[in-house]
């Protein structure tokens, strides 16, 4: 078992040493100041059936359907590992560069009403994936801890004045959420700042769905999010006390909390205080935290390893099979796309619309890559955009760039092209688009000067908006079939005499 | 009275009707109970439906299973479908499982027919039934004694003629030790044998269930009948059952046969009654003179037994008995001010004395800060265990030691806990290393009580453990059978 704890390599810890170094965007604190930032995300596996139990993993099914003795925690009952959840599990580590470990099971004791046995199964000292990490967009690296196996809680409705179980009338739970099976994941604390913490999620989000792991929906609450914020002078390598920034439900909220919270603590150090350990509730409406338990008050969860279930311990080959099923991770998409030539906003854009592979398609076929980027940020937000040819597509930013098609032109080809199917040259011709030679613009423009002299010596002697007054005349008589960078430099040609 | 091996063959050759035999045990339950109080429930209605079920499928012709028309009693931790399964605490007073034990299922496939759910301590936590809440069981033969536990009233069950067959869990000997206090056989298998599948959990890494019967060959078909893999539960082992009954009557020439030593009173554990030890010797010497070669062997921290299995066992329960909290079934104290306050109060009010007693001693051996020092110790010494019997069995196919260290004590008289958990001495090692242990009669000891003779084998060893036993049988009844 020697290589089981075995860390990744060096040259992936020199990474995040250089890149904790590097200069990272502004925090909204005073400059002497720089947060520190763990994050611990939930998010609810895709599974068909529950964690430990053959009950329905299933978001919005009448309250108390989806339930089974197993999960209901009944007298008697035992947990089974769902070997589906592992498998995703695993995938999620993999694409998180982890390594995948013989795992254990552990109790983590408390008593709530919606955990039926009053204990949840999680991991502890064994988790299933360790020492990972994630690269952001902006190249930044994010050390990943562990990403552990573990079942989710029912959920209480409190009903009552203020929606809290301490004035709650009463209280209702529904178990249809207990024993989801979660994936914990755990960052170190490397993120510094509110927008980082959201382009964390956010990319973890995208790994999440590409992976088939999860459907990251947090308005449906299968992803959650803790932060463990603190603070410390800048440059300075100190931990300092952190507060866990609970009930945080979604990526607004998460900065909001963060720049709350980090301001907080800078606040008290400044005051010649400090805060206190503990657990805090992001109130969305307030836009503020409010203390929960502390450290003191904490829970003793009493860990020890499931004695109802065994390790377990995935064979190298199953690791294999599944680090070879995996798809083309969205970090990946987007660095083929900047490598060749996009630059990183419409590369992201362009994996988050699922039109990377396309756009990559037709570059590779020649097309420009600015004008195919371009056309998937502005013309292909439709349906059917995914089903484009590839070579079709290449075809008409080449027309385009080549100056067979305007823009305008273009634009309504590749609209016609999404719809049927069709080349762009047969919709070209079909339409009658053929890019105007230079000399019939400038017979049309010279008819159009004839007939507003007084308009058009006012733009000679430098009236700069009359611009478009003839550009709007040349597009009226071509049916907007002119191409409005020639109509420019025809323009300045001929006023400058 | 007949045997269950009996009973089915007469069953199934239609020679008998299971009806007949359910009531002539229903009789003796009738003229008995009263006084022994091996029950929580009779279910003399349900069983008579089962009977008549299985009749008319003999004589419909049709195949019956190997446990046709046997009636079978049940520990009162197992759950039955729509039956009240209380572990015998206010706790679970109401409560109805809406599904079956896997047991109970393989019983019903057996054909058996339950005919109640027996008395036990509370939530299996006792060596006596004194902890039940609902009354303590009586010892059969001599009533003014107990029966021993957890598993009082099914031992007494089959000592009353109550069934032939019963069903109990072992956690640290709550089969064995009662088997040996009634004077019948009863058996823990191998950890992961039998399906914990609806078995109410008292310690989830030491909890075995096991039969009950009047004869070894009795065990080895409900054994048969119990064992084997099952998916719903995560420890039970994905290998065939071995063929207990085929190897019973193989005898023992040739086997070599070990004395545990320090279960013999030959080391700082005491208590051991010379009666009692007497007998064990002198169930060694028969075996030894129908061929089995018999020696004393050392197997040195079973003295640490009982101390970590004081560790290990209550903190498993501290975890396992969290669930009872008023919140969704069982009891429910009514008037807290919260759900915490309810939580407490019910809880405060559903266990006993001894299950409280056990979740403080397991939650104090997990917390923070004395995991390693108690919890962890116990588990370095369970390994211990298990290394100190791998190298007796590298010399020895069985191992032998008294059951108990008494007979049969009179009701009430071990009320300080520490004495009552030094009953289980010699039964608590089998747990703690999941080996499989029968209990068999073998003669008496003070005030003419039974004396249990246990024999211990490796994991997966029962079918030279039967054989054994069923030597040691043969030469407890003078060579008749």
């Amino acid at each position: 078992m020697t290589d089981i704890e075995q860390p990744v390599s060096s040259t992936m810890l020199s990474a995040w040493e250089v890149d904790s170094k590097v200069e990272r965007e502004t925090s909204h604190l005073p400059a002497e100041w720089e947060m520190v930032i763990g994050l611990e995300v939930h998010a609810e596996l895709a599974t068909e059936t529950k964690m430990f139990s053959p009950a329905r993993n299933h978001f919005g099914s009448e309250p108390n359907t989806n339930v089974h003795p197993v999960c209901l925690g009944l007298p008697g009952t035992l947990p089974v590992v769902n070997g589906k959840a592992v498998e995703l599990s695993i995938r999620l580590g993999l694409a998180l560069n982890c390594h995948v470990q013989r795992c254990v099971f552990a109790r983590k004791n408390y008593f709530y009403p919606d955990m039926p046995k009053d204990y949840q199964i999680s991991q502890y000292d064994r988790p299933l994936n360790i020492n990972g990490w994630l690269e952001l967009a902006s190249g930044h690296t994010i050390g990943i801890e562990r990403a552990h196996m573990e079942e989710d809680t029912g959920k209480s409705t409190h009903v009552g004045e203020s929606g809290r179980i301490h004035d709650a009338g009463y209280s209702l739970v529904d178990y249809n959420r207990a024993g989801v099976p979660l994936i914990e994941i755990v960052s170190h604390p490397d993120i510094r700042g509110p927008e980082e913490a959201k382009e964390y999620v956010a990319e973890l989000q995208r790994i999440l769905i590409a992976v088939g792991a999860s459907d990251g929906k947090f308005e449906e609450g299968s992803l959650r999010v803790d932060a463990n914020v603190s603070v410390r002078p800048a440059g300075s390598d100190e931990l300092r006390t952190r507060c866990e920034v609970k009930n945080v439900n979604s990526l607004r909220s998460l900065g909001r909390a963060i720049q709350y919270e980090t301001q907080r603590h800078v606040d008290l150090y400044l005051a010649g205080d400090r805060p206190v350990q503990e657990t805090r509730h992001w109130d969305e409406e307030g836009g503020r935290t409010r203390a929960g338990r502390s450290k003191e008050q904490a829970e003793d969860y009493r860990y020890f390893p499931d004695p109802d279930l065994v390790p377990v311990d995935p064979s190298p080959e199953w690791i294999e099979e599944i680090r070879q099923s995996l798809p083309v991770l969205p970090r990946e998409r987007r660095q083929r796309l900047v490598d060749a030539g996009g630059t990183a906003q419409a590369a992201a854009l362009a994996v988050e619309r699922d039109l990377d592979q396309l756009a990559f398609d037709a570059m590779s076929q020649g097309a420009d890559p600015e004008r195919t980027l371009k056309h998937v940020a502005n013309n292909l937000a439709v349906d059917g955009a995914q089903t484009l040819d590839p070579s079709n597509f290449a075809e008409l930013v080449k027309l385009e760039t080549g100056g067979g098609l305007t823009a305008t032109q273009a634009k309504q080809v590749l609209a016609e092209m999404v719809e049927t199917g069709n080349a762009p040259g047969d919709i070209a011709a079909q339409r009658g688009f053929e890019a105007m030679e230079s000399s019939e613009l400038e017979g049309l423009l010279d008819g159009i000067i004839a007939a507003s002299p007084d308009e058009w010596s006012r733009f000679c002697e430098g009236e700069a908006k009359l611009q478009g007054f003839f550009t709007g005349q040349i597009m009226k008589a071509t049916k907007g079939q002119a191409d409005g960078k020639e109509i420019a430099k025809l323009l300045a040609q001929k006023s400058a005499g | 009275m007949s045997t269950a091996i009996e009973i089915a063959a007469a069953v199934s050759a239609g020679e008998q009707t299971a009806s007949s035999v359910l009531e002539s045990y229903l009789s003796r339950i009738d003229d008995r109970e009263a006084e022994i109080h091996a029950f929580n429930a009779v279910t003399a209605e349900e069983a008579r439906a089962t009977a008549a079920a299985i009749d008319a499928s003999v004589a419909a012709g049709e195949t019956v299973g190997p446990l046709a028309g046997v009636p079978v009693a049940l520990k009162d931790n197992m759950c039955t479908t729509g039956i009240a399964t209380t572990c015998s605490s206010r706790m679970l007073e109401d409560w109805k499982p809406p599904y079956d034990a896997t047991v109970v299922e393989r019983l019903r496939e057996a054909g058996a027919i339950m005919v109640g759910k027996t008395n036990l301590d509370e939530f299996a936590m006792g060596s006596s039934t004194e902890n039940s809440a609902f009354g303590v069981t009586h010892n059969p033969l001599d009533v003014t004694r107990v029966p021993g536990g957890s598993s009082g009233g099914s031992a007494a069950a089959v000592a009353a003629g109550f069934a032939p067959l019963s069903l109990g869990s072992d956690t640290g000997g709550s089969i064995r030790q009662p088997a040996a206090l009634c004077g019948v056989v009863g058996m823990k298998p191998s950890y992961g044998a039998v399906s914990r599948y609806g078995l109410i959990a008292f310690a989830s890494s030491l909890d075995q269930i096991g039969p009950f019967s009047a004869t070894v060959a009795d065990s080895a078909l409900l054994y048969s009948v119990i064992a084997g893999h099952d998916a719903r539960d995560s420890t039970s082992i994905p290998l065939p059952v071995p063929d207990v009954q085929a190897t019973l009557d193989d005898g023992v020439e040739g086997l070599r046969v070990g004395i545990i030593s320090e279960l013999m009173g030959e080391g700082p554990l005491e208590g051991f009654e010379p009666e009692v030890l007497a007998r064990v010797r002198d169930a060694a010497n028969a075996l030894a003179a129908a061929g089995a070669t018999v020696a004393e062997v050392s197997v040195p921290s079973t003295i640490y037994g009982l101390s970590a299995y004081y560790q290990i066992a209550p903190a498993e329960a501290s975890s396992n008995l969290a669930r009872y909290d008023g919140v969704r079934y069982g009891h429910r104290e009514p008037g807290g001010v919260n759900t915490a306050a309810m939580m407490k109060a019910s809880r405060t009010a559903g266990f006993g004395p001894e299950v409280k007693r056990r979740i403080m001693l397991g939650t104090y051996a997990l917390s923070a800060g004395y995991y390693d020092a108690f919890y962890g110790k116990a588990q370095r010494v369970r390994t211990l265990i298990i290394n100190d019997l791998a190298k007796a069995y590298a010399d020895f196919d069985v191992l032998l030691s008294p059951t108990s260290p008494c007979v049969a004590f009179p009701i009430g008289a071990k009320s300080d806990p520490l004495t009552m958990y030094l009953n289980d001495t010699c039964t608590i090692p089998s747990n703690l290393a999941g080996h499989p242990a029968i209990s068999v009669p073998f003669g008496t000891g003070a005030d003419d009580l039974p004396v249990g003779v246990q024999v211990l084998a490796p994991m997966l060893g029962e079918a030279k453990m039967y054989t054994v036993a069923r030597a040691i049988e043969l030469a407890a009844s003078g060579g008749q059978s």
